[in-house]
């Protein structure tokens, strides 16, 4: 019988209720959170056990919401692609702001290695066990995580920029 | 913690220490610095050599990072489509459509079978562009700088054809929610059919120039290959996995666009070695070939050139200036009053080097909240100093032209 | 081979001809020289690089206008195109290519990246390579069509053609690479 969203949440629910929550439905994608003391051990069991066998990892990023609750302004998106039975899952692992820490999955799939160092330079979400956690795509010296909602886009010390040719006034700056 | 944040000189200082005092042999660094002519696009790869052999390497990636998905968070969704065309930029439409199914799957959007058809057709005259180059470029890393100038002279054909339909060459820019912004001309579909009357010919001459070439054999067969079990895990997508044996297509496996319409084969390699690659792209040609035919002898006739949404489709001029519906329309779409779903979707197409996806965020307003780009040389890419240990450095030259390493996906 | 009967040739300077001799000013010569056979090193970053392939491919043939020989090596180079975005993390190698150059050299910037940043007005692109270089063409497109980029290494000839020889050391040139803090 292959394996159907339904199939996945039962079992996963079964196994590890109460660290995984919130399964819902969007545009045909199971998606549901996990606490992350637990991400690793459910990863693990969704690549490993033989019903579930999700091999493939398509995907590690990160989001900010700073307006959520302060354990939960920052969340890593996994992404994870049964090729078998043709099914395609998303876990939420959110983490607090003061200090977003979470397993690394690199063990598991070695392709989450720059993936998740692409997740630490822009959010400063540190994976624990990482092999070689340093900034890959923004220079190492930089302090801040650019992706990060308060950062702002532009450079803000470009003096050749006047701009009132770009519409921007005082209050929409 | 505090080695594994060395600069990748000094990392390798210990290595070499240690063998000079062990054995006596003097390794030494070669910089593959970020400009160089073999590496097309910048990245930077320092290796520890043993003469010529290759014991260990460390890349630094970003030297043209754009701040895409940064840029997204403030853009409404017409202004993403030209970071798109950046992305892969050798084979912009591929890009281009896959961002507009994603933003079709969060809006809800049907799209028309004729239209389905003629994005099918540009997506695949686009990923025969993008090959064209990587096998030439191939070619001229061996020294075969013919095919690369030969062959260059039908994506000039092929950007002819992008012209006439959307404006542009290379960064394409093309189709809006719902389709494409102007039906395509008769000289468009007159270029398509002499472009696919013209070109198996060229390509088999070019194929025959270095497939069965007992130099070209020689430097490719057995350089860079990769198991099966290790490109899946390291997350290998499209032509490069494909080459290992593994034949994973997303056109196969989670078809879009009305790909399940059409009969195609997925070639597939066997060893994963840069041969491999080169073949299996140069198979995926005459496929992509076979599917424009389908398309174009099956284009229904019916079905316009977009779909039926005044809500996210510009109203054409003529309408604004005397209908008073499409100049509402036309007003609302531009200063972004037309309600989003808020949703979270993933969407992903097969461009010409794997799966690109597209992880979208969206909170009402009309610019996301959150855009991830899936981008398949970024992941790939990550498997190179492993697959070149222990192979010479010449090697590691053809391996990187043969995977196809493109720097506008790599650091977006 | 090609029936055109429609072929340019560069013309002569201005100089006095006679049997077997031909007499005009040094500088003439020099300029000419010099405009006639511009080795560029191509710095191709990213989209813009992929035009400048189809300009060096057979279609629109840079090396009819003396850019036969790509040189990738700075020091045997004559012109530096830069084509194609410039990241912060970019900038201090391209400024080491430059000062790897040997004189006489110069540099033309392609594409919107190169000239101004382009559509990345961000934190990490370098808004114009002319922040860490000096530049003296610009060619503005995204990407520019091979035919603008010929334009350009054709305005950049008539600048090389009248150049002073005795520019490079001259105190305005000198004024120029200080400000950029070259040595």
């Amino acid at each position: 019988m292959s394996l159907t969203n339904e199939i996945v949440q039962q079992t996963l629910s079964q196994q590890f209720t109460p660290k995984v929550e919130n399964f819902h439905i969007e545009h045909d994608m199971l998606a549901f959170e996990v606490k992350k003391e637990a991400s690793f051990e459910v990863i693990q069991f969704l690549k490993e056990n033989s019903g579930m066998n999700f091999n493939f990892l398509t995907d590690v990023c990160g989001i900010h919401y700073p307006d959520y609750a302060k354990d939960r302004q920052f969340c890593v998106v996994y992404h994870l692609h049964n090729w078998y039975d043709n099914v395609r899952i998303r876990i939420k692992v959110f983490l607090p702001a003061d200090n977003p820490e979470v397993e690394s999955i690199v063990p598991l799939f070695a392709g989450a290695n720059w993936q998740e160092r692409e997740t630490y330079d822009f959010y400063g979400i540190v994976f624990k066990n990482h092999p070689q956690l340093k900034r890959i795509l923004n220079m190492d010296e930089m302090k801040s995580f650019p992706m990060r909602k308060e950062f702002p886009l532009e450079d803000q010390g470009r003096t050749d920029k006047d701009d009132r040719f770009f519409g921007r006034t005082g209050p929409n700056c | 913690m505090s080695d594994l944040l060395l600069v990748p000189e000094k990392r390798f200082e210990k290595q070499i220490k240690e063998t000079k005092e062990k054995d006596g042999i003097e390794l030494s660094i070669l910089n593959l610095g970020p400009t160089h002519p073999a590496t097309h696009g910048i990245f930077q790869n320092i290796l520890l050599m043993d003469g010529e052999k290759i014991i260990d390497g460390e890349g630094t990636v970003g030297y043209i990072h754009r701040a895409f998905e940064k840029i997204a968070e403030n853009r409404p969704f017409y202004q993403i489509n030209v970071l798109t065309d950046r992305l892969n930029y050798c084979s912009s439409p591929i890009n281009n459509t896959g961002w507009w199914m994603t933003v079709e799957k969060a809006l809800g959007i049907e799209i028309p079978k004729r239209v389905q058809y003629m994005r099918v057709i540009i997506m695949e005259l686009a990923r025969i562009a993008d090959h064209i180059i990587c096998s030439s470029v191939m070619g001229v890393d061996t020294g075969a700088l013919t095919g690369f100038l030969y062959v260059m002279q039908y994506r000039e054909k092929i950007y002819e054809i992008y012209e006439e339909i959307c404006g542009a060459r290379l960064t394409t820019n093309m189709g809006r929610i719902g389709g494409f912004e102007r039906d395509w001309s008769e000289t468009a579909w007159r270029k398509i059919d002499e472009f696919l009357e013209e070109f198996p010919a060229v390509w088999k001459e070019f194929e025959d120039l270095l497939a069965r070439n007992r130099i070209f054999m020689d430097r490719t067969i057995g350089a860079g290959a990769i198991s099966a079990e290790k490109a899946i895990s390291y997350g290998f997508t499209g032509p490069n996995l494909r080459a290992a044996g593994v034949d994973y297509d997303i056109r196969v496996q989670n078809p879009y666009c009305s790909y399940e319409d059409f009969e195609f084969d997925i070639p597939v390699g066997q060893n994963g070695d840069c041969y491999d690659r080169f073949c299996v792209r140069n198979a995926e040609v005459w496929e992509s070939m076979k599917i424009i035919r389908q398309a174009l002898d099956k284009l229904p006739a019916e079905g316009g050139y977009h779909a039926d949404v005044p809500d996210y489709y510009l109203p054409p001029k003529e309408d604004v200036y005397n209908n008073m519906e499409a100049l509402i329309y036309h007003f609302k779409i531009v200063m972004g009053e037309i309600p989003v779903p808020s949703t979270e979707v993933y969407h992903s197409v097969e461009g010409g080097n794997g799966e690109l996806g597209f992880y979208l965020i969206t909170n009402g307003s009309r610019v996301p909240y959150r855009l991830h780009f899936r981008r398949p040389c970024f992941i790939y890419y990550q498997a190179f100093n492993e697959i070149v240990k222990g192979r010479s450095l010449s090697d590691a030259i053809i391996t990187l032209s043969s995977m196809n390493v493109i720097a506008g996906e790599l650091d977006a | 081979m090609s029936n055109s009967t429609n072929i340019k040739q560069v013309a002569p300077p201005p100089g006095y001809a006679g049997e077997g001799f031909f007499a005009t000013k040094l500088s003439e010569v020099v300029g000419l020289a010099r405009a006639n056979s511009m080795w560029p090193l191509p710095f191709a970053t990213s989209c813009c690089g992929i035009e400048y392939m189809a300009t060096m491919a057979a279609t629109y043939d840079i090396g009819r206008f003396g850019s036969e020989r790509m040189s990738f090596s700075p020091r045997q180079a004559d012109m530096l195109l830069v084509m194609g975005t410039i990241a912060k993390k970019m900038a201090p190698i391209l400024r080491q290519v430059y000062e790897q150059m040997a004189e006489p050299k110069w540099v033309v910037a392609v594409g919107a990246c190169a000239s101004s940043g382009g559509v990345f007005d961000t934190y990490s692109v370098l808004q114009g390579i002319d922040k860490v270089i000096p530049v003296d063409v610009y060619v503005p497109g995204c990407p520019p069509r091979p035919e603008q980029i010929l334009d350009g290494i054709l305005e950049l000839q008539e600048i090389v053609k009248n150049e002073s020889v005795r520019r490079r050391s001259s105190e305005e040139y000198k004024d120029l690479l200080n400000s950029y803090n070259i040595k």
